[in-house]
């Protein structure tokens, strides 16, 4: 939208729908679990915050909360601004380790700078600091940047507080197509249709989704570029066509078709050209999805009679037994880092989200719920995303990898499902 | 929401970043991305923050008429669902004359098309669903192509677990959605279910 150049009422009225539209249609998370060693900070609200119509330094907050990760100090009410001089054993007192102090003044643009700087409190020294120019409507993004500098100095990982996720909202027989920052704030809506849309993926750059739609009666593969809203067929042979997975190049992706018969794998460039086929098998072979190298490509097949997972050379050749382990595991995720693979494994009837060590081949049960599909990774590799039902509901739920700090997003409006966690904003 | 995509936006922004840039002696260009984490003191010229927009689509779904004696509930060619046992993807002889009458329907109706909708039940992972409704979509295709149905007449598709006829979780329902359908389009008249 741009606001500027429209008339006042016009965008007034837009605003109004997209704020009755975000009621709606927004995710709420609770957290329903939380890490053993929570790092102590304080945020404090920021000098001149109040002119803005909302803050930033709450969005930090919650951010920093919500990872679980943290534990938030009570900074009070009075703000501390950016460059004051902080009274670093009052805040060891406190309990702090680390202090947030920020400005933020408005700009002759009718924009807003936005400065923060993050104290070490028992090394009493500043880790850091940075400014930002910002329309008032971007205070969640600033925050969620702010928080990730935060994350990672404290941490020494980045955080993906300003990563998006793309899911399936389903409401009544509407299926809608929805991307969101990571905390399920400002979603947004890329596709509706009255048919179902499964298998979202991130291109690796972010700008791109492809996913299928049911939408001419069968399902199709669309790559789909959100910042334009265009998108185009990438497979629809006849037959079925689905499961899209991106090559790390993000030049070609893997696909399932059954154009010459059963659910076989197929690589395709991404304007849909060039279709090859990657592997032959007498059964089903789906759900591929490449190693964060591109070396490999980990799928489903039921080839030695249940689904399980193998992993094949991403140019092709001898496929290798990944699971052993009971007669259903399916939807491979490889981690950020190569070393652990997520997928869903049914134990005794229930549906649920396992993470096994590549190297020892040791597999832990990250959930207790039954109904656990579509596992995706943070891009930082600490959480996992997936969906899973709640009192008969569609939601999604997020575990760190150490299965401690556990998340609900929900939507008491809708069926929640099909997450897919976009990658680090380039 | 900036929409950077919008020629008239980016240009306001770059305007606004050259300004700004003049004024700070600092280089600033328009970005999306995270910034990176800094130590420097005073603090770096700011990063311009905009969220990437997201443009919506809506796809038409095209509908039509078929011939009466596939929807009229007294023809024996409106029953379109064959049943399958769990696990199972093959034909079961309580099925055999519908098939026969649809295969003879396609034999003497060159102009009509059938797109086979192959359905699995709830349980389980939506992609690998997908897979097994596929199996049940072929098995009938398959059999059509036997009695006589030509390749070109026929499409095997699955909609996996996506498109349950039945609501419930239980075994009935289940039952229920081990399904396939057969949709009918009049290639000719470019009309049709699907």
């Amino acid at each position: 939208m741009t606001r500027l150049t429209r008339p006042l009422i016009l965008s007034l009225l837009a605003s109004c729908c997209l704020l009755a539209f975000a009621a709606r249609a927004q995710l709420t998370v609770e957290i329903t679990g939380a890490g053993a060693n929570r790092i102590p900070v304080a945020i404090a609200n920021f000098e001149g915050e109040t002119q803005l119509p909302q803050g930033v330094s709450a969005v930090v907050r919650a951010d920093l909360e919500r990872s679980g990760l943290f534990k938030l100090v009570e900074a009070g009410t009075p703000p501390i601004a950016e460059a004051a001089t902080v009274d670093f054993a009052d805040w060891k007192n406190r309990g702090s380790d680390a202090l947030v102090s920020g400005t933020i003044k408005a700009s002759a643009d009718g924009r807003y700078d936005v400065r923060f700087r993050l104290h070490d409190v028992q090394k009493q020294a500043r880790l850091g600091g940075l400014a930002y120019l910002m329309p008032a409507n971007e205070y969640r993004a600033t925050g969620h940047r702010i928080a990730d500098v935060v994350y990672e100095k404290m941490l020494g990982e980045p955080g993906v507080f300003s990563t998006r996720i793309a899911y399936i909202s389903k409401t009544g027989s509407r299926f809608e197509l929805q991307i969101a920052d990571g905390d399920g704030g400002n979603p947004q809506t890329a596709l509706v249709s009255r048919e179902p849309i499964i298998s979202p993926t991130w291109s690796p750059d972010g700008t791109r989704l492809a996913y299928v739609s049911f939408e001419a009666k069968k399902p199709v593969v669309y790559v789909h570029n959100l910042m334009t809203g265009r998108r185009h067929v990438v497979a629809n042979f006849k037959g079925s066509n689905s499961a899209p997975a991106w090559a790390p190049d993000g030049n070609r992706l893997a696909v399932v078709l059954t154009k010459d018969g059963g659910s076989q794998m197929f690589v395709v460039n991404a304007d849909g050209s060039g279709v090859r086929r990657l592997a032959s098998s007498s059964g089903i072979d789906t759900e591929p999805r490449y190693s964060a190298d591109g070396q490999s490509i980990y799928f489903t097949s039921d080839r030695g009679g249940s689904p399980q997972i193998y992993r094949i050379p991403a140019t092709g050749g001898d496929a290798q037994r990944v699971t052993f382990d009971g007669t259903y595991n399916v939807t491979p995720r490889p981690s950020p880092d190569g070393k652990s693979l997520a997928f869903i494994a049914r134990n005794s009837g229930r549906f649920q989200l396992s993470l096994m060590d590549l190297a020892t081949r040791q597999i832990q049960v990250l959930t207790d719920s039954t109904k656990d599909e579509s596992p995706s990774f943070a891009p930082n590799g600490r959480v996992i995303l997936y969906a899973t039902e709640i009192g008969g509901r569609g939601v999604l739920a997020a575990v760190s990898v150490d299965g401690r700090i556990k998340q609900k997003l929900s939507n008491p409006a809708a069926d929640v499902r099909e997450p897919a966690w976009g990658p680090f904003p380039k | 929401m900036t929409n950077f995509a919008h020629p008239r936006t980016l240009l306001a922004a770059l305007v606004a970043a050259s300004l700004l840039a003049a004024c700070g002696g600092g280089a600033i260009k328009p970005e999306q991305s995270a910034a990176k984490v800094e130590d420097r003191n005073p603090p770096p010229a700011p990063k311009t923050v905009a969220t990437p927009s997201v443009a919506p689509i809506t796809p038409n779904t095209v509908q039509g008429k078929v011939l009466t004696m596939l929807t009229d509930p007294n023809s024996p060619l409106s029953k379109r669902s064959v049943y399958f046992d769990l696990d199972q993807y093959v034909i079961k002889d309580e099925f055999k004359s519908l098939v026969e009458n649809h295969a003879k329907f396609l034999l003497g109706h060159p102009d009509y098309k059938a797109l086979i909708q192959g359905n699995a039940d709830e349980r389980g992972s939506r992609e690998y669903n997908l897979a097994l409704g596929q199996k049940r979509a072929d098995a009938l295709k398959k059999a059509m192509q036997i009695l006589g149905a030509k390749e070109a007449q026929l499409e095997s598709v699955s909609l996996g677990k996506e498109k349950p006829r039945a609501p419930g979780h239980d075994e009935a329902a289940w039952a229920e959605n081990r399904r396939d359908d057969i949709l009918y389009r009049d290639d000719k008249r470019q009309s049709g279910e699907f």
